[in-house]
């Protein structure tokens, strides 16, 4: 594997994460539990479809290939797709989104702190711009993890039914493979076995808080790193890009 | 001081056309129009967010995308200043937001009807957010500070949304065969429900003339709806687009357009309930808040607590 092809996935990865997490808190967008927090939880999905932009454009053009971040978005298939498997998952109840979130934020936050340091200039500088907004969404997650555990008996067992819905894919976002040590050696990317303990650390002080536990099944699944989703990606996708698709010669 | 005081004072300010606040004294009746036709204005921010949320998962480009969501968020924001404008008149959110699940505060008519493709999105912005401009240009100056404040910061924003609208529009009206017929469809079943915004022709306004005295309205129903058609129509011609109404034609004496009338009984039936899309709406919003119940319940009560832990 060359590094371009290497980091070409490894931008995937990146992109379609954010790409595919926004899509689904946008699912929320008027339909919130308030005003405030609809109007919250739409800011982190507009972050993060910028975030997706700006990687998903540079992912072509590391290709070279010449496709568009929108080609990149709209005309790949779910086996094309690289996105961590907890992004994908439905949004369920509030509890449940709030608490992917916060998995995913915790990650973010440690992993682009990290990527700030790439050695490619591009990659370092998405990461400085994303670094600023994660910090305030792993705020925001991390708030509401707490608010949610300690509010009313019945918020702290929606929280645990998610807990249990979620934790299973949470080990996959730290898998490494020949794209990660292909770049690691050029030092473009990161080493997630770094950023696992600083992701631990945070999950259990905030858990902790929120008087919540780690389920007793701790089987991880994984799949995302060779674009082998769950059922929901398929769908997902076909929303999203029924448009370009049916009418693949417009432009919009 | 007596009530004929207070009267002489209120309309004294009024006719100098400075602001009245909430700490002055207002007639009922006044507070009791206000806070009807901010909170219905608030109401339709929100249940607007509805019709266009509709295709954000759908947007075909991501920067299409993202100026859409960024839209629907705008709305929400417009709610919120507009729930605080009403609440500075002494009436609780819960209880405006009970009004609307209740079917006894109303909101634009328009947002009961479904937004069916990706032009929709674009005729909206350019028709709707068009249309309420006109009205909000005019609330900048009614008599209610509060209102009028909010009115000023929304207006920007939507003067923006209009733009962006009239952008998809444009791109579909030099696109594809398929792209232009959907732009033309979605004018033909937005155009009439857009004037119907402007509510009832002024002979027939039963609240129009209270709205004009007291200077929360200063221009009437068929003001606002001529000055919206002889602005759009020459928009429409630029890209293309048919207006449909045969009727249509330039009138040099009155320096504006000849239109024609709306169907006001299909007005009548979607203001009443029976719009396409009027239980969907209200079904939704009414859904979002009873499925957020528990989520409010929990913030308040770790409020609590967290109170307590300080107490103690
Ligand atoms: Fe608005
Ligand atoms: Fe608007």
């Amino acid at each position: 594997m060359t590094t371009k092809e290497a980091l070409f996935k490894y931008l995937l990865r990146l992109g379609d994460t954010s790409m595919i997490l926004a899509q689904r808190n946008a699912e929320w967008c008027g339909h919130g539990p308030f005003l405030e927090e609809d109007l919250a939880l739409t800011n982190i999905s507009l972050d993060l479809l910028g975030q997706a932009n700006s990687i998903l454009q540079y992912a072509g053009q590391v290709e070279g290939k010449g496709r568009t971040e929108d080609d990149l978005a709209f005309h790949r298939t779910e086996r094309e797709y690289y996105n961590h498997l907890i992004a994908e998952q439905a949004n369920g109840d509030y509890a449940k989104t709030i608490l992917r979130q916060f998995f995913c934020d915790a990650f973010d936050f440690y992993f682009y702190s990290e990527l700030v340091k790439s050695k490619d200039e591009m990659l370092a500088a998405i990461s400085a711009k994303s670094i600023k907004e994660i910090t305030y969404h792993l705020r925001h997650s991390s708030s509401w993890v707490e608010r949610l555990g300690n509010g009313t008996d019945e918020s702290h067992s929606r929280m645990e039914k998610a807990m249990d819905e979620l934790w299973r894919f949470t080990g996959e976002m730290f898998e490494m493979n020949e794209v990660d040590s292909v770049l690691i050696k050029e030092g473009i990317a990161i080493d997630l076995n770094a950023v696992r303990p600083k992701w631990e650390n945070k999950v259990k002080e905030v858990l902790e808080k929120a008087t919540l536990k780690i389920p007793a099944n701790t089987f991880m699944q994984r799949g995302s790193r060779d674009a082998k989703h769950t059922e929901h990606l398929g769908f997902i996708l076909s929303e999203m890009q029924s448009l370009p698709r049916s009418l693949p010669d417009a432009k919009w | 001081m007596d009530i004929k005081q207070l009267e002489t004072n209120f309309d004294a300010k009024l006719s100098k056309n400075e602001n009245i606040e909430p700490k002055d004294w207002m007639p009922d009746n006044y507070r009791k129009h206000l806070i009807r036709q901010i909170s219905q204005h608030a109401h339709s921010e929100i249940v607007g967010m509805l019709p266009e949320g509709n295709w954000i998962t759908r947007a075909p480009s991501l920067r299409a995308k993202m100026i859409l969501l960024a839209k629907v968020q705008d709305e929400g924001g417009h709610g919120l200043y507009l729930y605080t404008a009403s609440e500075s008149l002494n009436i609780s959110r819960d209880d405006l937001l009970e009004q609307l699940h209740t079917g006894k505060a109303k909101y634009s008519s328009i947002f009961n009807y479904p937004t069916l493709t990706w032009a929709d999105i674009g005729a909206i912005g350019w028709l709707v957010d068009g249309a309420a401009i006109m009205n909000q240009v005019m609330l900048q100056r009614t008599s209610y500070g509060p209102y009028a404040r909010a009115m000023v910061r929304i207006c920007k924003e939507e003067s923006f949304h209009q733009r962006q609208g009239y952008e998809i529009m444009c791109k579909l009206s030099v696109g594809t065969k398929e792209q232009k017929e959907m732009a033309q469809d979605a004018l033909n079943r937005f155009w009439w429900p857009t004037l119907m915004m402007f509510g009832p022709p002024d002979a027939e306004s039963s609240n129009s003339e209270n709205a004009i005295k007291w200077k929360i309205k200063r221009e009437s129903n068929d003001q606002l709806r001529q000055r919206f058609v002889n602005q759009t129509v020459p928009q429409a011609e630029l890209i293309g687009l048919t207006i449909p109404d045969k009727n249509l034609k330039w009138n040099e004496a009155k320096n504006g357009y000849d239109f024609g009338e709306p169907d006001w009984t299909e007005f009548n039936n979607v203001i009443h309930g029976n719009g396409p899309c009027n239980k969907e709406r209200l079904g939704a919003r009414i859904k979002a808040h009873e499925q957020g119940r528990w989520v409010r319940e929990a913030a308040m009560a770790f409020a609590e607590k967290k109170k307590e832990r300080v107490a103690a």
